[in-house]
């Protein structure tokens, strides 16, 4: 078989694969927003729901030992950069198998055997730490890149800019994709956001992108542009996707006064990322419904397993609270 | 006999010399910071550093402690050994993110599978006539922090060791270096020494009272010691050398001795370090006591600029001197 001959082929697993990684995805925070309703899950979480294709389309286009850094809403990066859906549901349980042995919970989930340095809780907290790890890599030599996820909230924190500006001058591998979903916490980001997002790069010199994050075939392939510049050693890059979160602020967030049930139909029904790359896929002939339904089963199994999983886990034993304060 | 590898050093000369040791030993020791390279640093602490390891080791960066404290932050994380300067600890208010919620929390809440090998280091002291942003003692507020490391060297001597022992260490550490003793001079041996944590030094051994100090304020204890001695009153002078971890038996087992204690620290009274050692005593050695637990911090007063002024804020020998006397009944 002829190079030519494979590349649609290859193109159109890895397509698939892309919605199998966003399927998995959404019946995992489907499956949270359950557990918090049974109250089987202890505190909150933020629900990466509609907004998938932005996670999957960038780690598609990472290694697994490039570096990322997450955010509060993160389970759908630590998802898509590889963790198992098994430690995440026994992480956010509280569980001791769990990624961080229950100390961490939903907002704190890292996993540096996939590049994953860790969810913050500190909007935009994780930008220098993002920046840290591309002039890290940088400095050994490792050829990795660095992601930095924020959200339009952490538009508003100095630190970005601080960094953003060094990884300018020092022409860092690290790239900040800034998840618009046009909220920050319950203010619009037309409250909060003056001028021009992309200028804000650009005004350091940065290279600055604008894409629809409800298009996973988009992102990734604007995603492997900008990995491969850093890789090249071209400095780093802002990506700005413009996505939308399909549930509140977090699960308890249930009335959002702050927004219309209309602006939410449209972009639940108009602009979905699954329903999205399906549809295209079914439309160019590559797959048929029967595909995606296959997918949408292996994946309630899995996230039904990992479930049972973490409900069945033990909790960490007392003696382990005052473990690893020190290293 | 004296040594012939112990040389007198400036406590400065000694923080660059570990530094430059530990750079030598370890390609992933790097400093970043402002003023670093070739400026040497404000206080000239880092001259030659960067001749030697040049600008992808010694990295000047724009004035944004935020933002480089959080890049060593990462840097750390991924198999680096930063140690980020802080040009004055009266700018930690700006690097406190980094510090509490980033570095000090990764370990723990990682459930100890990243660990965060960084030092920050920083200054205290007030009497160099720099006015309130430029001269306070903010040590209490990370001692404060599980999962940061509390170092306060007094000396040459320590200001070596303990730094090369920071920059070893696989947890988070601030120094903080007293920046009004940059020029002086002690004994400080050429070869490889560290200095463990949570050890405390018995500076001056005695039997009436125990002087618990740190920082500066070791010479501070020495000096009054001194004047006690001619009144008859032997005191012991404790320097715990890092505030986290803290010696806790040492200075219990001395108070046990001595019966009196009296803490002194540069950093404010209120709330603060020579508080949170007051209750150690006092918790650990109650029994043995026969005199409440006397505290001498730096007055709690934003630092003013004229010295007339300034020098009322911070603890003297001649303070320090009257309290013993009042707590020995020699008054």
């Amino acid at each position: 078989m002829t190079t030519q001959a494979r590349e649609p082929r290859m193109e159109l697993e890895q397509h698939l694969h892309m919605y199998r990684q966003m399927a998995k995805i959404r019946a995992f925070e489907e499956q949270v927003n359950e557990l918090y309703k049974s109250a089987k899950m202890p505190g909150l979480a933020h629900l990466y729901v509609g907004e998938e294709a932005v996670a999957v389309g960038v780690c598609e286009a990472l290694h697994r030992d490039d570096f990322i850094t997450s955010t509060h809403r993160g389970h759908g990066h630590c998802l898509a950069k590889g963790a198992s859906v098994n430690r995440m549901f026994a992480e956010l349980l509280g569980k001791e198998p769990g990624y961080c042995r229950g100390k961490g919970g939903s907002m704190h989930i890292a996993d540096p055997e996939t590049g994953n340095l860790g969810a913050n809780a500190i909007v935009g907290g994780s930008a220098g730490i993002a920046t840290g790890a591309a002039l890290s890599a940088k400095m050994r030599g490792s050829g990795q890149v660095a992601v930095c996820f924020f959200g339009d909230g952490a538009l508003g924190q100095g630190l970005l800019y601080e960094v953003m500006n060094m990884a300018a001058l020092w022409k860092l591998p690290v790239i900040y994709i800034c998840e618009n979903n046009l909220y920050g916490e319950y203010t619009p980001c037309g409250d909060t956001v003056a001028g021009e997002v992309l200028a804000r790069a650009r005004a350091f010199g940065i290279h600055a992108e604008s894409v629809d994050g409800q298009d996973v075939q988009l992102v990734h392939a604007t995603m492997r542009r900008l990995v491969d510049r850093a890789r090249r050693g071209e400095g780093p890059a802002f990506l700005e996707c413009k996505t939308y979160r399909y549930y509140g602020h977090h699960v308890g967030d249930v009335n959002r006064e702050y927004r219309t049930r209309e602006e939410e139909r449209e972009w639940m029904t108009g602009r979905d990322p699954l329903q999205t790359l399906a549809g295209r896929l079914t439309e160019q002939g590559l797959a048929d419904a029967s595909v995606f339904e296959r997918i949408q089963t292996d994946v309630k199994t899995e996230i039904d397993g990992g479930v049972q999983y973490a409900l069945a886990a033990p909790y960490p034993d007392p003696s382990q609270v005052d473990e690893d304060v020190y290293a | 006999m004296p040594d012939a590898t112990v040389r007198e050093l400036t406590y400065g000369d000694a923080v660059r010399e570990a530094i430059a040791e530990e750079m030598r030993r370890d390609p992933r020791v790097f400093l970043i910071g402002e003023d670093v390279a070739e400026a040497g640093h404000p206080f000239k602490t880092l001259v030659g550093l960067v001749q030697e390891f040049g600008t992808d080791r010694i990295i000047d960066t724009p004035i944004s402690e935020p933002g480089y404290a959080g890049i060593g932050v990462g840097a750390a994380m991924t198999g680096m050994r930063p140690v980020v300067d802080v040009m004055f600890g009266d700018f930690i208010t700006l690097t406190m993110d980094q510090m509490v919620n980033q570095a000090a929390k990764v370990h723990y809440m990682s459930g100890g599978k990243i660990k965060v090998p960084i030092v920050f280091r920083t200054t205290l002291g007030a009497t160099r006539r720099s006015a309130a942003q430029h001269s306070q003692s903010l040590h209490a507020w990370v001692s404060h922090v599980p999962g940061l490391k509390v170092v306060l060297p007094s000396g040459p001597y320590e200001a070596k060791g303990l730094m090369k022992t920071a920059i070893r260490d696989d947890s988070p550490v601030v120094i903080f270096e007293d920046k009004m003793m940059y020029r002086v001079k002690g004994p400080v041996p050429a070869e490889d020494y560290t200095i463990p944590f949570g050890v405390a030094k018995v500076t001056r051994t005695g039997r009436d009272i125990t002087i618990v100090a740190t920082s500066s304020m070791v010479q501070v204890a020495l000096g009054a010691a001194t004047l006690l001695e001619e009144i008859g009153i032997s005191a012991e002078v404790i320097d715990p050398r890092t505030t986290a971890p803290l010696d806790k038996q040492a200075l219990i087992d001395s108070v046990k001795k001595t019966s009196r204690a009296i803490v002194v620290d540069e950093g404010y009274e209120r709330y603060g370090i020579t508080a949170e050692i007051a209750s150690v005593i006092a918790e650990g050695a109650f029994y043995h006591l026969d005199a409440p637990v006397k505290r001498i911090g730096a007055m709690d007063v934003p630092v003013p600029f004229s010295p007339v002024l300034e020098d009322l804020t911070v603890p003297s020998s001649s303070m320090v001197f009257e309290a013993a006397k009042a707590l020995c009944r020699k008054a």
